[in-house]
This record gives C-alpha cells, sequence and structure tokens, in this order.
C-alpha cells in the first residue's frame, strides 16, 4: 500500500470532472420532476448531446458551439417527449423509455463516421497568478468552462426555485396542476419549457463525456449515467444542493476508489468497486429524513378538460 | 365449409412454403455484451459476423443484438433467438456461460458457440483465443518502454482469462525489467468509456507511463493521448487511430476463419460439441503492427518472441514460476497444463511478484 502516490489535489481535480456530467444532467432532470414530468430519457438525451456535441465541433473546430449544439440537440430530442406526453398525453414512463431507446439508437446511426477522431480541445480556464496558485490553483482556477457553467446552473435553480416568481409557478405546477391551473397558469407551457430546460441540460451533460471527460466518441459512450442522474433527483429529494453533493460525492467516491486500488489499499476491491453507490444513498438517504416528498404531481398526466 | 376448409388449407400451404424457405438459409445469431461500434471486443466480433455473410451470401441470415447484460437479460435474447428458428447462436461474453447452458437445454436442435467459457454440452461448444500469448508480448515492449518502471493495468472482471493476461504480461515484462511493477484497477465492467478513462487517469496521476487494458473501449488510449507521454497498447481490435503514439502495438482477435468453419458445419451437418482453444499460431490471435515509436531491437525481440509463441517453441507459462503465496506452481522447464489444477482454464491466481490483491 502505498497511499503517497495518490495526489490529493489532482485527485479533487479529477472528482469534479467525474462529477461534472452527471451533475448536468441531474440538475436538468430536477427542474423537470419539479415540474410534475417524469422523464425517464435522460440517457437517450444524453447520449444524442454527446454525439452531437462532438460531431458540430469536430466540424466546426469549436468545442463551444459543439456544447450549444448539444444543448439544441438534447432539447430538440426532449420536444419530441414533450409532444408525446403534453399533446398527445402519452404515459410518461413509456415515452421517457422510449426516449433512451431512440436516442441510444440515433446516436449510433449519427456516430458511424466519427469513431476515433480527436475532438478539437476545450481550453481550460488560465488566470495568470491565481492558476499556478498552489493546491487552490488546479482545484479551483484550472479547470475547462464547462465545469463551471454546471456550478453555477446548479446556484441557479436553486435561486429560481425558492426566489422568483417563476420558480413558484413551476414548482405549483408540479405539486398540483388543476389548482396551478384554475389559476390561470399554462400548465402545459411550463412544462414544456421544463422538459426542453432538461433536455439541453441532459446534452450538455452528455457532450462533457464526449468532448472533455473521455474525450472521444464511441457507441453508447454514457454507460448509464443517465439513469444514474435519475436516481440521484430521487434520493436528493428535489433539492439542487443536494443533487450537488450527491453528484459530488458519487463521482469523487468513484475516482477514489480507483485511485485507492491503483495505490493496492488492503480493502476488498468488490467492496470499493460499489462503495459510490452505497455511499452517495446512504447519505442522502439519511439527509432526506427530513420527509421532504415527491413533487406531488409527478408523472401524472394533464389536460385541461379534466 | 367449403371455403373455410381451403383457406385452411392454403394457410397450411402457405405455412409449409415459408417453411420449407428458411429451411434453405441457415440462420445465425450472435449475442454481443457492447456495442458494435465500441471498436475493441464486440467489433472484432462483429466483423467475424460479416465474415460469415461474406463467405455464405445469400444461403446465411445472421441476426444480432448487441449490448446484451451478462444476467437474466441474456437469457431472454437467446430464447427469442431460438424460436425465430436460429440454426447456430453465438454467445461471445464470459458471462453468458451459464445462460447459454440453460437455453442450450430447453432447444436441444440449436447449437451453441459460447466464448471464452468452460461449460460444454452436448449442442455447446466453447471457443476462445490465448490471449495471454499475445500479452506476454505487450508485456515484453512495456517492460522495455516503462522509464517510471511502473505498468498500469485496466482490468474488467477477476476470471481467469483476465488473470492469465495479467500474469503474462507481468512475467514477460518482468524478464525484460526486474525493477517492474504492477499497479492494477479493477473496473468491473467490460465497457465504460467514463470510467475506463477515470482508471487511466488514476494509474497515469500515479505514475504508471504504460497502460495495458483489458476492457473494450479506446476511451484508455484517448486519457493516454492527452497526457503525452504513456504507452498503450490495442486491446482486441487494433486501435490503430491511436497509432504510432500512444498505442504502440495491440492484440486483435480474429474470429472470422471460426465463424466461417463452424457455420459451414451446422450447413454440411458436420456440427459437434468441441472445445477450441487457439493463440497466435492458428492466427486466432493477431499482434497488431509494432509501431516505430518502439525502438528497433526491442521490436526484433518483441516479433522473436511471438515467432517462438506461434510455431509452439516456447510456451508462455514455462517454469520455474511460483503463485504469489510463494509456492511452486511449475518447476524448471515445466509448462501450465490447459485444464486441472492450477490450470490455465481455471486459473485464479497471480504469479509470485505482483504486488496486489486478486479480488475473488
Amino acid at each position: 500500500m502505498d497511499l503517497s502516490a495518490i495526489n490529493p489535489v489532482l485527485l479533487i481535480a479529477s472528482l469534479m470532472v467525474a462529477a461534472t456530467p452527471l451533475l448536468l444532467a441531474a440538475i436538468g432532470e430536477l427542474v423537470v420532476e419539479r415540474a410534475g414530468v417524469l422523464n425517464l430519457g435522460v440517457e437517450g438525451m444524453m447520449i444524442v448531446g454527446a454525439i452531437a456535441g462532438f460531431a458540430i465541433s469536430v466540424e466546426t473546430g469549436s468545442p463551444f458551439v459543439g456544447v450549444i449544439a448539444a444543448a439544441i440537440a438534447g432539447g430538440l430530442l426532449s420536444l419530441l417527449f414533450a409532444f408525446l406526453t403534453q399533446f398527445a398525453l402519452a404515459n410518461q414512463v413509456a415515452s421517457g423509455l422510449a426516449l433512451t431507446l431512440f436516442g441510444l439508437g440515433l446516436s449510433a446511426l449519427m456516430g458511424q463516421s466519427y469513431v476515433g477522431i480527436r475532438p478539437p480541445e476545450m481550453p481550460k480556464l488560465d488566470i495568470p497568478v491565481l492558476t499556478d496558485l498552489p493546491v487552490v490553483g488546479p482545484i479551483l482556477f484550472g479547470h475547462d468552462p464547462i465545469l463551471y457553467f454546471g456550478l453555477i446552473l446548479c446556484a441557479a435553480v436553486y435561486a429560481f426555485l425558492k426566489y422568483t416568481r417563476g420558480g413558484l409557478i413551476l414548482r405549483a405546477v408540479g405539486e398540483n396542476h388543476d389548482a396551478a391551473h384554475a389559476l390561470g397558469y399554462g400548465v402545459i407551457r411550463v412544462r414544456i419549457l421544463a422538459i426542453l430546460f432538461g433536455g439541453a441540460c441532459a446534452g450538455v451533460g452528455g457532450a462533457y463525456i464526449s468532448l472533455i471527460r473521455v474525450p472521444q466518441w464511441t457507441e453508447g459512450m454514457t454507460a448509464g449515467i443517465g439513469w444514474i442522474a435519475l436516481a440521484l433527483v430521487v434520493f436528493a429529494s428535489w433539492k439542487p444542493w443536494r443533487v450537488l453533493l450527491g453528484a459530488y460525492l458519487f463521482g469523487g467516491i468513484n475516482v477514489l476508489q480507483l485511485n485507492l486500488q491503483a495505490a493496492g489499499v488492503a480493502i476488498p476491491v468488490e467492496y470499493l468497486a460499489m462503495s459510490p453507490y452505497l455511499i452517495t444513498i446512504l447519505v442522502l438517504v439519511i439527509m432526506s429524513a427530513d420527509k421532504s416528498g415527491a413533487p406531488a404531481s409527478l408523472g401524472r398526466t394533464f389536460h385541461a378538460s379534466q | 365449409m367449403k371455403l373455410t376448409k381451403l383457406l385452411t388449407s392454403a394457410a397450411v400451404a402457405l405455412g409449409l412454403a415459408t417453411t420449407a424457405m428458411a429451411m434453405d438459409k441457415t440462420k445465425v445469431g450472435f449475442v454481443y455484451v457492447g456495442p458494435v461500434g465500441d471498436g475493441g471486443w464486440t467489433y472484432e466480433h462483429d466483423q467475424g459476423r460479416k465474415a460469415v455473410v461474406e463467405a455464405f451470401g445469400d444461403k446465411v441470415e445472421t441476426v444480432y443484438v448487441e449490448n446484451v447484460p451478462e444476467g437474466p437479460d441474456a437469457e431472454r435474447v437467446m430464447t427469442q433467438m431460438a424460436l425465430d428458428g436460429a440454426d447456430l447462436i453465438f454467445t461471445t461474453s464470459f458471462g453468458y456461460m451459464d445462460q447459454t447452458i440453460n437455453v442450450a437445454k430447453k432447444f436441444p436442435k440449436v447449437k451453441f458457440e459460447h466464448a471464452t467459457g468452460y461449460k460444454q454440452a452436448p449442442n455447446v461448444s466453447v471457443y476462445s483465443a490465448r490471449f495471454y500469448e499475445g500479452r506476454a508480448v505487450q508485456g515484453h515492449i512495456a517492460g522495455h518502454m516503462t522509464k517510471t518502471n511502473t505498468i498500469g493495468y485496466i482490468a474488467s472482471f477477476p476470471i481467469p482469462e483476465v488473470i492469465r493476461g495479467i500474469n503474462s504480461a507481468y512475467i514477460h515484462a518482468k524478464k525484460v525489467n526486474p525493477d517492474v511493477q504492477f499497479k492494477i484497477v479493477w473496473a468491473y465492467t467490460w465497457f465504460d468509456p467514463a470510467k475506463e478513462a477515470d482508471a487511466a487517469k488514476a494509474l497515469i496521476e500515479q505514475g504508471a507511463d504504460v497502460i495495458l487494458q483489458h476492457t473494450d473501449s479506446t476511451a484508455p488510449q484517448a486519457a493516454a493521448q492527452a497526457a503525452g507521454n504513456v504507452v498503450t497498447f490495442g486491446q482486441a481490435s487494433d486501435m490503430s487511430e491511436y497509432a504510432p503514439f500512444p498505442r504502440v502495438s495491440s492484440i486483435i482477435d480474429d474470429w472470422a476463419p471460426y465463424y466461417v468453419a463452424r457455420t459451414q458445419a451446422v450447413m454440411d451437418g458436420t456440427w459437434e460439441s468441441k472445445s477450441t482453444w487457439d493463440g497466435i499460431g492458428a492466427g486466432m490471435v493477431g499482434i497488431g503492427e509494432i509501431s516505430d515509436a518502439v525502438p528497433a531491437d526491442v521490436k526484433a525481440s518483441a516479433l522473436a518472441l511471438k515467432e517462438s509463441l506461434a510455431d509452439g517453441s516456447y510456451h508462455t507459462f514455462t517454469g520455474p514460476l511460483n503463485k504469489q503465496d510463494g509456492s511452486v506452481w511449475l518447476a524448471e522447464g515445466e509448462t501450465a497444463a490447459d485444464y486441472g489444477d492450477n490450470g490455465l482454464a481455471g486459473l485464479n491466481f497471480y504469479v509470485e511478484g505482483i504486488d496486489a490483491e486478486l479480488p475473488n
């Protein structure tokens, strides 16, 4: 065992990278679910975002254009879900699952000519003096801009839900759509906007994997992160800060356990491998002991005539 | 009444006709653990499938299902394939072993071929490649190439196939570089690019400058490329898009000849259950081109090693070799047997010198 081989600064820096795709996808889904919609298509929207972002940045040479394209692609795919569930009043669970399957297939098709290509590199933040600081520099000031965007987005969603009128309306729609409708709020419109936001976030989360974290395109490369994001929203009891905590815990322990394995720590590997799931769930379950429940209208279809 | 009878007989005739037509074609199913575009393991199996299509054209119909989890889902997929009239089903991952045996019991007329497993049945053959021969060549190059004397190994699951690979690479790296050390990370996945990339980064951060992988995606290659001075090897497929550096060589699985031969056997009615385990010599394991990033003398000695493995003059596991606990595995000059106690098929221990604990 050689714990000194683990560099804590590099460890923290890489856990932030590992947590970001999960954070982006989960925070988007949180808004969707707070509006009372259960979209199980996160994985599908992520993977479509991953390939769209990858393809566009390769074609244009700009990773930023790629990330925007990923948001648009994720949004477009979620629009399909919005149409099915909000206008056609289809079952949300089934539509979401279909969206994932569709997204996986579509991305494989789109990605056929992008295997083995290296994407243009996303520039990292480089502030003179600050980035070169010992410890703090690589952790706080040495990342790519999307990582900071994820953190800001989390704070923005928190503020939006808690302090703005728009956030109040969104929550009202999610808690009791009939009452919100009676008060004159456009339930369908709010929900479509929330679904679009969720799709865009998932798309950016996917692009983060294909452009920054890995970086390359491989079929099926999100490998279940979308599902973990979905679970995370539930375990975080629909609260933005807990989503942030959960994402960093999960990403962090995942990176930590790989590092511990490489350092040859005498904990059986099986326990290390399951530790990210166990610890994240445990911490969040303990925290949600305050009985904050799911949005009351979650997953229920709404029609103005009912 | 007459009309009904007429219709019924017409339907029966039609049914017979379609069955007859289906009989002409041999239907071959493939169950894949990853996507066909993984650039590694499943990609090569799918190349084998394409070779079958090319060899037999209209006489054969192939179907495949990708991303099939190792577990009850696999059984469902195989059952569905068998119900759809498959004559021969290739199940291409170790974790499909029990499922293959279960489904094979239910469909005695369907032939099954399970990759890398060890359970046979009258209608279940097993086939595998001696990847560890390729690992020996990799270990040889890795031992020469490492400057930090630290080699990182991304392992998937603690099964004999993976353990053989680690042992083989270690023995041959150690032979050319006595100071070499292995850092092993178990990813517990065959395919998860993000996790594989994280594992590669963790190993690189801890000083590894050569990464060997037994997972299927090219993500570790990308991580090594980003790090700049890290050597990698293609796994299962050539991964030549990362050549000449970081990827300096590779192990290539070539399933095509086997798949074509077995399909032919089903067509001829000569198929019987057998166990195939071929290596470099038979062409089932290929060594990808050793790139110019490797010094010429190392390349020459690596190729010489490959030749001696191919013609059988050298066995990958030749004594004296001790187990990790120090007890004797192979005496001087003894070579490892395929089966039996301490045999390669069920190998479940590290060789002496590897400083890590093997998960159960």
